[in-house]
């Protein structure tokens, strides 16, 4: 698909969040938030991380970006891994890789000046020094973010959220970042602004070329961003292709389900939605075999026992589903 | 790239940064009151306890250790404000002079609980390995009422007031590290220290301006209430004997030594009752005011 080699490779992640219980603080069981996921980011490309609530897509983030460690797996920066570097070792990968989180009203230091906020990274990393400069730096970021300059003088608390994501997005650009992070970077804000922000960083990525790892759990936002998209539950990839594919052709039961319920603008349009019913199951104590089978609507005995793997189904498609043709195609209206 | 795939008839929103609201400035004090009014109040009243302690000498007393025998237990009249306790020391310097001793043991031990609990907060909060030792030491400490361990410590010791001082303070320190610990703890998991995280910046730094800074309100606020208590529990040690010493005059001692007169001569226990009273319930507002105006959702915890 692509020629050159990959930006950021992940392979095997896993996550478990060990459960203390009793009274001696005994490990009593696992919480498996992140199972074994593997994707590639190439330079300047856009991957998104979908799934529901819960499905662990916001700790491969958190785990990649080394907020917390992995409990297995590789990523390779450059070819280079870096999931095993020590806390000391961190700082240069800390530059290479930023993240802009969901929330615009925690995510910003309330006691902090807009100015001040974004000198921290210029700081950390030595890339600007002097008030004349560490100003001039932060000026270009406002610049870059369309905020206007004289704001950088005030608090956060006397912007408006889309304002906020927009300062937050700045201090990820700060260092000039190879890849961000974005962890349901849009999710908090109104539609408009929602858009605003989805366009603001598509022209920044066109602008500086770097590569993102687009979190959220909303595939209409996702369509207008993204190169390709990986389709996440409880902890698994479960579907990976480009975005023209996942749309038009989508392979996996989980998938199309999810696709379903992304709302169409026109009331006239009958669809047939694949409705899931029941909760995600438990991470504790995931079901066997594929994890979906408990409320696959196309499950058979198989599913109950064999897990299935992620195979081609066509090119730039993986899935991991044992049926060989995309199930209930002729539910989904064409170009959905 | 930008959004294409939009139906007939809809256009995307412009791509302008919204309007930003315009800096409102009032008059300051005015508005102080207008908003706090429990703060001005018991400012007031604690700037008027302070002056008293400050000004206790030239504020028409006498020696409050000066015995006048021939003089014993007279009423309240124009030459004793506060009337005379049964050795005859004039009541009115004695409460005026108090107020040094309470107001010293109360800003003392407010100051030096908030800095220790501070300290012993932030590391238990930031080290796990310590925090399992030491709030299991807090808690063995909290265990005992803050009075009994402040009278069990003074018996330990002379009595002085650096040693109220120090016993009160070593009663207070559980509340406080439990308090900025817990503070501590919530601040970790805010997105804005990952993200401090995450632009590089160092331990030290991270604690120094994204969590230190978070925690004053709530630790200023405490702190105020700390006063209040040990103001009373230096009272109370001083009441049963265990505190200040008799030589140094303090509402303790001056209600202690008045309570075998309390059903003939009540003002002797009356009047420095009222200041101890007074001056705490000042502080109080004080506290509550700044807990108020400080941490709108503190308000709604306590």
């Amino acid at each position: 698909m692509n020629a050159i080699p990959p930006l950021l490779e992940v392979s095997g992640l896993k996550k478990h969040f060990p459960l203390r219980g009793g009274f001696f603080g005994g490990v009593s069981a696992h919480v498996y938030a992140v199972d074994g996921v593997d994707f590639s980011i190439s330079k300047g490309e856009t991957l998104s991380l979908v799934g529901e609530s819960g499905c662990g897509k916001s700790t491969v983030g958190r785990a990649l970006l080394r907020l917390i460690d992995p409990t297995a797996g590789e990523v390779k920066l450059d070819g280079n891994r870096i999931d095993n570097l020590p806390a000391s070792q961190l700082r240069p990968l800390r530059r290479r890789m930023q993240v802009i989180f969901q929330d615009p009203f925690s995510s910003l230091n309330p006691r902090m000046r807009v100015r001040e906020i974004l000198a921290e990274p210029l700081t950390n990393f030595g890339l600007a020094s002097g008030r004349s400069e560490i100003d001039d730096r932060v000026a270009l970021l406002m610049d870059k973010v369309r905020l206007p300059r004289d704001s950088m003088r005030r608090h956060p608390h006397e912007f408006s959220g889309g304002q906020r994501q927009r300062i937050g997005i700045a201090r990820a650009l700060a260092p000039d970042p190879d890849i961000i992070i974005c962890d349901e970077a849009v999710s908090a804000l109104d539609v408009s602004v929602k858009a605003q922000i989805v366009n603001l960083m598509s022209d920044l990525q066109d602008e500086l070329g770097m590569a993102l790892l687009f979190i959220s759990h909303d595939l209409a936002i996702v369509e207008h961003i993204t190169h390709r998209v990986a389709v996440m539950y409880l902890g698994k990839i479960v579907e990976l292709a480009d975005r023209q594919t996942l749309f038009a052709r989508s392979h996996h039961p989980y998938t199309r389900a999810l696709l379903s319920a992304v709302p169409v603008p026109d009331p006239t349009i009958k669809r047939q939605r694949i409705i899931l019913t029941g909760d995600v199951p438990s991470p504790i104590n995931p079901p066997s075999g594929c994890r979906f089978h408990t409320r696959c609507p196309f499950a058979f005995d198989r599913c109950r026992t064999e897990e299935p793997v992620l195979r081609e189904v066509s090119p730039s498609q993986i899935s991991a589903c044992h049926l060989t043709h995309a199930p209930g195609a002729e539910i989904l209206p064409a170009g959905a | 790239m930008s959004i294409t795939i939009l139906p007939a008839g809809m256009t995307a929103a412009p791509d302008l940064a919204d309007v930003l609201p315009p800096v409102k400035q009032r008059g300051k004090i005015r508005t102080l009151i207008r908003r706090h009014p429990t703060i001005v109040l018991g400012g007031a009243m604690v700037t008027v306890m302070l002056l008293i302690a400050l000004l206790a000498p030239i504020l028409f007393t006498v020696d409050p250790t000066a015995l006048a025998p021939s003089k014993r237990t007279r009423e309240p009249s124009a030459l004793y404000w506060f009337g005379t306790d049964m050795l005859g020391r004039d009541v009115y310097s004695r409460v005026l002079y108090g107020t040094r001793v309470s107001l010293l043991v109360g800003f003392s031990v407010a100051v030096l609980a908030a800095l220790v609990g501070m300290t012993i907060g932030l590391i238990s909060g930031f080290l796990r390995a310590a925090d399992a030792v030491i709030m299991r030491i807090m808690d063995g400490m909290m265990s005992i009422p803050p009075i009994l361990l402040a009278i069990a410590l003074m018996a330990l010791t002379r009595g002085s007031v650096r040693n109220v001082i120090i016993s009160i303070t070593i009663a207070e320190i559980p509340r406080v590290s439990r308090l900025v610990r817990g503070v501590v703890l919530s601040l970790r998991e805010q997105p804005y220290v990952e993200a401090a995280i995450a632009s590089g910046t160092r331990v030290p730094m991270i604690i120094f301006r994204h969590i230190l800074p978070n925690t004053l309100a709530p630790l200023t606020v405490q702190a105020t209430f700390i006063c209040a208590s040990a103001m009373i529990t230096e009272a109370i040690l001083s009441f049963i004997g265990a505190g200040t010493p008799p030589t140094i005059p303090s509402w303790g001692n001056i209600m202690a030594e008045g309570r075998a007169l309390w059903q003939v001569k009540p003002y002797i226990v009356f009047f420095p009752a009222i200041f101890l009273s007074m001056t705490v319930l000042a502080v109080n507002l004080l506290g509550d005011g700044l807990r108020d105006a400080l941490d709108p959702r503190l308000a709604k915890r306590i």
